[in-house]
């Protein structure tokens, strides 16, 4: 078993366990799927479905198992249906809109079903059975009943997608009252989040942004759960706050350090989940700090960037030294060529630049 | 097939019940005492009736945006529907859902949804709940003829039949979507005849006659019951009012049309056959009419003295537990 990295001060606090328990060094990817096993063997009523996630269902192995031909988009399933069988490890055809709505119906009818949307993009295909049931069922029907739903989905560029296989768009989804929506940015996080979620009795939707997917990190052994609408401090600092989600939380941490041997000392939040938004967190940091950058790697317009904006405007304006500025994709889908992807994902320079600038510092 | 006196009594008031909501429901509206949009299904009351006759609290339905049929047929209180049709407090949803989202999960009704087509796949998740846990439950979708051209009607039709879900899919072509034909709208003449397509049974049914109803639903249901997988039946029906309470049906259809279908009417129809038969008598129908009545003028006199909801309902109920629930959001 590997070895812990040394704890610091700063990590994951307040989110229950710290780095000094048993744990190894693992995968997202890993401890995602390990994520699944411990809920479906924690939980009787919690099933899992969607497109693929065994593959070749309905035919066996050579000894007569349940086939895993893919283990699911990004292997993120592998193994499962072997262990668990088809009923609970449930590959559908490719309609989205009927299987989430069937999960829904699951749902609000005493079960717990996760559903797996593959790419984040896909989202839309089901997105009426998003909005109009999952999401307002309780409201609009006084209280009587719950949608205990997880949704998962891979988002993000970087990976050579293209236009159609690489959206971030979780501020639409933050924009439903109803739903609630996660953006765990390394292993420790998803496990904590995705437990979370599982154990939820709201709908939730998990963003596993791609390029984190095979990342490793520390993660404890234990069971644990990471409160929903909590964000963390990933660097304590007093010149420039940093506000990253999913993939851009290692961006800003990156940063965050890179600045820290030029003389500046960014104190970088990771937001973790985008609704229910943790607005203290930040808030907090800004009236230390009074200069804040956000980054993004969704598209400005009406994004969390801007909702961070205007919480920090309309709650911390006194705070504020400087404008608030952000790092964002721009208003574009995400470009297929490689170096166009680049440049349209907001990396460690622009975040740099950017705070330098807003600091005075170039 | 044999129908037990008591079931017949229920058939009986539960066709009075539906008929009788929908017009005091209207009149009600037209007096300026519902709080919003309407859409009365007086005229398809055999549908849900035949259909609802085999279910017990532990089915599930799955309802439209014309559902107080499906509601009253699946044993809701008419007294908390008008209530909710006036929005009050007392209301099947606290005066927060309104006509078209009157919904009772401990009745097995999985709530109207104002989405063509988007209550679909709940019933056959519902379904889907049943096979995961062993139960003998089923699902049953009710949807218009309009629903027929959302994809979700197919994706749902399909999965259902290759996951071998307990789900009647039960399309009340009441010939009008909205103020658009049938025959405009949809590219089958029959639309019973889409069940090859996702290897079902497909049954076209007389949607005036219960008793016809209640033959063809006792044998899909019980397949599903039975572990054998979902059937579709179209129940072929008329809308005796327009699309939406306002709705002035006669703009797009003649009276000789509507002449033809009031001629088949469903109480008329049940009317006839059990007096014929000697299964009922007139005096026992016209006794199940006075309590109906009775019935109506309790429901709406219980939704004019029920209270408005508190102000701060319009915040509950969003989630079952948010974090930092304020936060300036309100």
């Amino acid at each position: 078993m590997a070895t812990a990295q040394a704890p610091t001060k700063w990590s994951s606090q307040p989110l229950g366990p710290g780095f000094d328990v048993p744990g190894r060094v693992t995968t997202y990817r890993e401890v995602f799927n390990q994520t699944i096993r411990d809920e479906l063997n924690r939980d009787p009523d919690v099933f899992i479905m969607g497109e693929d996630i065994a593959g070749g269902a309905g035919r066996t192995d050579e000894d007569g198992n349940p086939l895993d031909a893919w283990g699911g988009p990004f292997a993120a399933t592998k193994g499962l249906i072997q262990d668990f069988g088809p009923e609970r490890i449930r590959d559908t055809p490719i309609s989205e809109a009927g299987f989430l709505g069937a999960a829904v119906g699951a749902a609000l009818t005493g079960t717990r079903p996760i559903v797996d949307l593959m790419y984040f993009d896909f989202v839309a295909v089901a997105f009426d059975q998003l909005l109009s049931n999952a999401s307002k069922s309780r409201y609009m029907f006084g209280g009587q009943t719950k949608v205990p739903i997880t949704m998962f989905a891979r988002s993000g560029g970087g990976t050579g997608h293209a236009a159609q296989h690489s959206s971030n768009f979780y501020s639409i989804l933050a924009h439903l009252p109803g739903l609630k929506v996660v953006v765990p940015s390394d292993a420790y996080t998803v496990k904590g989040l995705f437990a979370a979620a599982i154990r939820d009795d709201d709908p939730v939707i998990v963003c596993n942004h791609k390029k984190l997917i095979n990342l490793s990190g520390f993660v404890p052994d234990e069971s644990y759960t990471i409160d929903i609408g909590k964000g963390r401090l990933l660097r304590e600092g007093g010149d420039v706050t940093l506000v990253g989600m999913s993939w851009t939380s290692e961006v800003c941490k990156n940063a965050g350090e890179q600045l820290a041997a030029e003389g500046i000392d960014a104190e970088v939040v990771d937001l973790l989940s985008v609704s229910p938004l943790d607005e203290e967190i930040f808030l907090d940091s800004v009236a230390k700090t009074n200069r804040i950058v956000i980054v993004d790697e969704d598209t400005p317009r009406a994004s969390m960037s801007s909702e961070v904006s205007a919480v920090v405007a309309e709650k911390a304006f006194d705070y504020l030294d400087a404008p608030i500025k952000r790092v964002t994709g721009p208003h574009t889908p995400v470009p297929y060529n490689r170096g166009l992807e680049s440049a349209y994902i907001p990396d460690e320079a622009a975040v740099i630049g950017t705070t330098k600038a807003l600091l005075g510092a170039v | 097939m044999e129908i037990p006196a008591e079931k017949l009594r229920w058939m009986y008031t539960t066709l009075c019940r539906i008929r009788r909501f929908e017009e005091t429901m209207l009149e009600q509206t037209f007096k300026g005492k519902s709080m919003g949009v309407t859409h009365s299904s007086d005229g398809q009351e055999a549908g849900p009736t035949g259909i609802c006759a085999h279910l017990s609290d532990s089915d599930w339905i799955s309802s439209t945006h014309r559902g107080h049929g499906h509601c009253i047929a699946k044993g809701l209180d008419a007294k908390r529907m008008m209530a909710e049709i006036y929005g009050k407090a007392t209301g099947q949803c606290k005066g927060k859902g309104g006509s078209m989202h009157i919904a009772d999960f401990k009745k097995g009704m999985l709530g109207a949804n104002a989405i063509v087509g988007a209550g679909i796949p709940l019933a056959v998740g519902a379904a889907l709940t049943a096979k995961y846990r062993g139960t003998d439950s089923v699902g049953v979708a009710f949807f218009g003829d309009g629903a027929n051209g959302q994809g979700v009607l197919h994706e749902s039709m399909n999965l259902a039949s290759v996951w071998k879900l307990p789900v009647v899919f039960a399309c009340e072509n009441n010939h009008y979507a909205e103020a658009t034909p049938v025959e405009y709208a949809v590219a089958v003449n029959d639309i019973a005849d889409r069940a090859q397509s996702y290897n079902m049974p497909g049954v076209i049914v007389d949607g005036m006659d219960v008793f016809a109803v209640y033959d063809a639903a006792g044998e899909a249901i019980a397949r599903a019951r039975r572990g054998e997988g979902p059937s579709l039946l179209e129940l072929k029906t008329y809308r005796y009012h327009g699309h939406y309470h306002a709705d002035e049906p006669h703009k797009y259809r003649s009276q000789e049309e509507e002449a033809s279908w009031h001629a088949r009417d469903a109480l008329k129809t049940f009317e006839q056959k059990v007096t014929e038969q000697q299964l009922m008598t007139e005096e026992e129908l016209a006794g199940i009419r006075a309590e109906i009545d009775q019935e109506m003028i309790d429901a709406v006199d219980f939704a004019e003295t029920s209270p408005m909801p508190d102000p701060e309902e319009l915040y509950s109920d969003v989630y079952v537990s948010y974090s930092n629930p304020l936060q300036g959001l309100r």
